[in-house]
């Protein structure tokens, strides 16, 4: 077993004519907290979606457990999956399910365990995100951060060996984003767990990642530990880090003059 | 020229392409062995879409079978052959308005919801999560709705023939004094089961099946906005409505040896 858990070899990746990546490579360790971070756009949700196999890339390869995804079968990939977690940016809970029965979900699929079991399981679960109160409300009753915590509940219900969380610290308040962070870090320690975080909130990602991929125009821009990464010389890293919008990374979607296109039809 | 060429092609292609994923839904969904362990998903899709259209098909049945009778007494009672008008009414609603009728009514209620129902959840990225959890949405989400679609259908259509008729009788023997006797005794007579019962039971399961897929096919295949989604839906009932009267054309051609 090698000691990457995920190794994604020069993929290639577009979304119509517009390039997402061109030839991007990385290594995600066995039982680390590893970060993809860039600004909006750069395709970090796509990069878990290819992970997932739910995206194929045009060229390249995607390894996970030693599995090249885009060559398995369906029947394969539902199997290798049932070792995924993935937290959704928009939580996606299933409306027409309780809270519990959300978390419930993926545990009466894919174990035989009794019922007694399946509930203190769900339980946990909800007690680690604050949300054991609510087990009996349904998605539409909860508020967004709610939502997400739900999902996160979820999402770790399997206590599976991969756990990919999308933009996970997003519409939390201050309380429950310190919860989600210790969380992550706790899973990663307690269970080796592999954990991929998309993100562009710096501070709490570099808080908890032992690894962060910085990802712009379509190419892997930096990589290291943060420290490694707050060093960095490069000055499309340090834009990113400084969060300053003129640099080597445009802020700006691809557009004519800015004056010239104010100026066009109009009679002076 | 070429740019008409090209077009041609375009469309061609793109026809093609939605014959190719829609029949590998189809596929995936429904030649697969069925699951006990869904099948309260299955009564659940057949309580949404076959049990929840009762009342419009009934109100519809209702509606038609009277109306037939008003036309059909006047029409007939000039020959002095009103006693024929149970027959006439029977052979028109069971191989024809019956199925017909209910496959449009059926694309309306249920088509429409199950294509924004679909739509919806991937929009909300629930057939996503699902597909990472690794469960399958065609066999958990797909399958139970074309299998109940598949059921649902017939038995409308059938109860749609019969309330039909009952609203005929109303109309025709309570009100306008068809002789009750020669109005049931024509139809016993004159009514086949396997010539004229099944035909239209075969036709309604047909819709069943043709209106459900496109109505999942257009659903899983959205655009995942509310623009498409109502895209989508739109299409669904278009397409189904379409649908159903062509193949009824071709089925009547088929069934009854034209």
């Amino acid at each position: 077993m090698s000691s990457s858990h995920i190794k994604i070899e020069n993929v290639t990746f577009s979304r119509g004519s517009r390039r997402i990546f061109d030839g991007v490579s990385l290594e995600i360790p066995r039982g680390k907290v590893v970060a993809i971070m860039g600004p909006s756009g750069t395709g970090k949700t796509t990069l878990l979606r290819l992970i997932g196999g739910q995206l194929k890339p045009a060229t390249g390869k995607v390894w996970v457990n030693d599995q090249c995804v885009s060559k398995l079968n369906r029947e394969q990939l539902f199997s290798l999956r049932k070792d995924m977690g993935m937290l959704f940016q928009s939580g996606a809970l299933f409306t027409d399910l309780s809270v519990f029965e959300n978390v419930a979900f993926p545990l009466r699929i894919h174990t035989d365990l009794p019922e007694e079991l399946i509930r203190d399981l769900v339980l946990i679960k909800l007690q680690a995100v604050g949300l054991r109160g609510a087990s009996a409300l349904y998605p539409s009753e909860l508020s967004g951060g709610m939502n997400r915590r739900v999902a996160l509940a979820r999402t770790i219900a399997l206590d599976p060996g991969i756990i990919m969380y999308d933009e996970p610290f997003t519409g939390l308040d201050p309380i429950a984003m310190g919860v989600v962070v210790q969380l992550i870090r706790t899973l990663n320690k307690v269970f080796g767990t592999t954990s991929i975080i998309v993100s562009h909130d710096l501070q709490e990602t570099a808080s908890i990642a032992d690894i962060i991929y910085v990802i712009a125009d379509g190419k892997l821009i930096g990589e290291g530990s943060p420290e490694a990464l707050f060093n960095d010389p490069s000055p499309r890293v340090q834009q990113f880090i400084k969060g300053l919008p003129d640099g080597p990374v445009p802020f700006h979607y691809p557009a004519r003059d800015f004056k010239e296109e104010l100026l066009e039809g109009r009679n002076w | 020229m070429i740019s008409t060429l090209r077009n041609i092609g375009q469309f061609v292609l793109g026809m093609l392409s939605v014959l190719g994923r829609s029949g590998e839904i189809w596929w995936r969904a429904i030649w697969r062995r069925p699951r006990l362990a869904n099948a309260p998903l299955l009564f659940r899709q057949i309580y949404q879409l076959g049990v929840l259209s009762v009342v419009i098909i009934v109100l519809s049945g209702f509606s038609i079978g009277a109306v037939l009778a008003l036309q059909g007494y006047n029409q007939l009672v000039q020959y002095g052959s009103e006693s024929a008008l149970g027959l006439g009414v029977a052979l028109v609603l069971v191989m024809e308005i019956g199925p017909v009728v209910t496959g449009l009514l059926f694309a309306g209620r249920a088509g429409s919801a199950v294509t924004a129902e679909i739509g919806l959840m991937k929009a909300t990225e629930q057939l996503s999560s699902m597909e990472m959890i690794g469960v399958d949405p065609l066999q958990r989400i797909v399958a139970p709705r074309l299998w109940a679609g598949f059921i649902s259908m017939p038995i409308l259509s059938l109860m749609f023939c019969v309330v039909g008729i009952w609203g005929a009788s109303l109309v025709g023997v309570d009100w306008l004094g068809v002789y009750e006797g020669a109005f049931w005794s024509s139809m016993q007579q004159g009514v086949d089961f396997v010539s004229h019962v099944l035909k239209g039971i075969v036709k309604s399961v047909v819709f069943g099946l043709i209106v459900t897929w496109i109505a999942v096919f257009q659903g899983y295949d959205a655009e995942p906005t509310s623009e498409g989604i109502a895209a989508a839906t739109t299409r669904t009932v278009v397409f189904s409505s379409v649908a159903v009267l062509i193949l009824d054309f071709f089925l009547t051609l088929v069934m009854f040896n034209f």
